[in-house]
């Protein structure tokens, strides 16, 4: 396997990834190490796990961090309802009676009463290809959470007290995603490769709408493309990601449009922008010029 | 490149030019980008590249300095912009004074230096300054408020579950199973769990530049005492441009914390770009996160050379997310003092709570505003 061959299979998958992000996961998969990728929302960090899973075929396992998230919920809990219903069955049956509370709690606190979490199935031996784990959005858990997740990723391994430790045969590709809410631990990031992913530069991008977007055809896609970068350009509060170019482009598809006019620009720029405040500076820089530098653009190379 | 072929040879060379320029490089990622290159290759230009970027730098601002040093060592090329990190820090501050007699040889020697204009005006007083360097008063005065802040900050609730003392909607069924077992699996005791409380982010944005520079070397202690006292702070000087302080200001001893605070920050006592620097933090960590349901502190005298518009503008972007947004102002006990600043004069409507002055009392007064 070379990042060549990487970039091939994402690109069948419908992920157009660059230079870097193909070396990038090439590596993470040939020295078994996790994946960290920041970069401004929408320029396709979570899109990439999801190309991997159905690249590799292994299964798609996705934590999505948030504040306060813990063993419980990311690794394994005990499935107490079902805990005590077998209790009150032993006991209608008598069993309990000649049982000790070690037997009976040793029975409880077994594999059957557990109910696995992400990180804990993304560790158990599966057949076929091993599962792409991804950690969405690492930096809105808390640090407590983190210090478990470098353990975790350090050793593929569990260890539950009540029933043994869980290791990974073939470890899992993992992904985690940060968008710099806050720093993630040092530590961590040790662990991890470390991947900055930028806005793709504009031929990719018309690369990817048309990959993503089959009903746009290409002169469209090119001033599409050519519109989102000029709106980059502008600054805006919150640049458009490949994510919203995609959207756009579908919204044009939808309408039946074959190429970029002003009105046009204008009724779908809400898929586009997302703040008031965006909408206020196109309209004061001009939606016509907007759609100039598009079409001249479009053209140029087309 | 140089005459090297053994991947382990050319990455522990190549780590050493990194650190060099000032990355820090553990010896972990050394040997990760060895076997990065192993597998890669070194055919390819690329394949070196993004190997070494992989391993080495952790967050955006290094891969600046990784580019630089490939292009040195991989490309043998000179590196363009002129690296003048290593020298000495040295800034020529200029002050509003009526008596700037005898401060003529001093122009002459420092006449390369920049040279910033405090308060608009264009009298130049010349002189240099270590903002390192603190007296014992002020550490002791400073551990006073590091006591007082450490309770600060009013608690938010988390979507953590703590046990709970008397009945509530939510059962705790770990610690009933638990209790069950011991006797005899009857469940006779009952548990319950609630929400519990934690601290609320606080966010210190400090004004360093040249106006402020009577007061910014106190209140970066404070800010430090506030970094280093409690968790979940974050702290940022707002000069001419952004800088993030927190890392800096993290170790106990203030001594060393001031130093590296005062090395990362390159723009003491410059202009004050209060609206540009504000639309910087909120781009890169207020809005995206940072700032969110925190408590956000501004430490700064509302002197803006920049478009007033552009200020209330990112104030009003800034309030919306906060849980409360807090101006100290060091200069409104100057008697006569309205909001001359148009700067203040544009943020005060986006702002929750206002304390004046730069006493022992304002930073007592500004923990309490914190807390409510």
């Amino acid at each position: 396997m070379t990042p060549s061959d990487v970039s091939t299979a994402l690109s069948d998958q419908g992920y157009l990834p660059d230079d870097g992000i193909s070396t990038s996961v090439f590596l993470a998969m040939t020295l078994q190490r996790p994946l960290l990728l920041e970069g401004e929302a929408g320029v396709g960090k979570t899109e990439l796990a999801k190309a991997l899973s159905a690249a590799t075929g292994g299964e798609l396992i996705r934590l999505q961090c948030y504040e306060g998230i813990d063993v419980a919920q990311a690794v394994y809990d005990w499935d107490y309802a079902r805990q005590l219903l077998h209790l009150r069955a032993a006991e209608a049956t008598g069993e309990t009676a000649s049982m000790t509370s070690d037997a009976l709690e040793a029975e409880l606190y077994s594999e059957r009463f557990m109910i696995k979490r992400a990180l804990l199935r993304a560790i158990e031996t599966v057949d076929g290809p091993p599962p792409v784990l991804l950690i969405d959005e690492v930096d809105r858990a808390d640090d407590e959470f983190e210090a478990y997740l470098l353990e975790i990723l350090s050793d593929f391994q569990v260890t539950v007290p009540e029933v043994g430790v869980f290791r990974a045969e073939r470890p899992p590709l993992v992904v985690l995603t940060s968008n710099r809410t806050r720093d993630v631990h040092d530590a961590l990031k040790r662990r991890c490769l470390y991947h900055w992913v930028e806005h793709p530069g504009f031929e990719r991008e018309v690369a990817i709408v048309k990959l993503r977007v089959p009903a746009v055809d290409d002169g469209l896609a090119r001033q599409v493309a050519a519109a989102v970068e000029a709106l980059r350009e502008l600054n805006l509060y919150k640049p458009p990601g490949v994510a919203e170019t995609i959207d756009w482009a579908n919204a044009l598809g939808r309408l039946g449009a074959t190429q970029l006019d002003e009105k046009l620009v204008t009724n779908t720029l809400g898929t586009v922008l997302k703040y008031r405040e965006d909408h206020q500076r196109v309209e004061q820089h001009g939606v016509a010029a907007v759609v100039k530098q598009a079409f001249e653009k479009g053209l140029l190379h087309g | 490149m140089p005459q090297r072929s053994d991947p382990a040879e050319i990455a522990v060379a190549f780590t050493r030019i990194l650190r060099g320029a000032g990355l820090r490089v553990p010896l972990s990622s050394t040997h990760s980008f060895a076997e990065a290159l192993c597998a890669v290759g070194l055919d390819e230009r690329s394949g070196v590249y993004w190997s070494g970027r992989a391993t080495l730098a952790r967050r955006p601002e290094d891969i600046e300095i990784y580019d630089r040093a490939f292009a040195v060592f991989f490309e043998a090329r000179r590196s363009t912009s002129e690296p003048d990190e290593d020298e000495p820090l040295s800034i020529t501050i200029a002050v509003d004074a009526d008596d700037d007699a005898g401060d003529d040889d001093d122009a002459g020697d420092a006449s390369d230096d920049p040279t910033i204009e405090l308060r608009f005006s264009t009298t130049e007083v010349l002189r240099h300054k270590d903002f390192a360097q603190y007296s014992s008063d002020e550490l002791v005065h400073a551990q006073d408020l590091m006591a007082s802040l450490r309770l600060v900050g009013s608690p938010r609730s988390s979507l953590r579950l703590g046990p709970a003392q008397r009945a509530t909607a939510r059962p705790d069924i770990r610690r009933m199973m638990q209790a069950a077992i011991r006797s005899g699996g009857e469940p006779i005791e009952r548990h319950f769990r609630k929400p519990t409380t934690r601290l609320r982010r606080l966010v210190l944005l400090l004004d360093v530049s040249g106006s402020m520079e009577p007061y910014a070397r106190a209140l970066l202690r404070f800010v430090h005492a506030a970094v280093a006292g409690r968790q979940k702070v974050e702290a940022f000087a707002l000069g001419t441009r952004l800088t993030r302080i927190t890392r800096e200001l993290n170790s106990r001893d203030p001594d060393v914390a001031l130093a590296a605070a005062s090395d990362r920050v390159i723009d003491w006592s410059g202009g004050t770009r209060l609206g540009d620097g504000l639309r910087q933090f909120n781009d890169e960590w207020g809005i995206r996160g940072l700032a969110r349901n925190a408590i956000v502190v501004i430490l700064s005298d509302g002197w803006d050379r920049g478009d007033p518009d552009t200020l209330a503008a990112q104030m009003e972007r800034l309030h919306r997310v906060t849980h409360r947004l807090v101006w100290v102002n060091p200069l409104k006990v100057t008697p006569g003092y309205a909001p001359l600043a148009r700067g203040m004069a544009a943020a005060l409507p986006h702002v929750d709570a206002f304390v004046e002055g730069h006493s022992v009392a304002a930073m007592e007064e500004l923990t309490r505003v914190i807390s409510q």
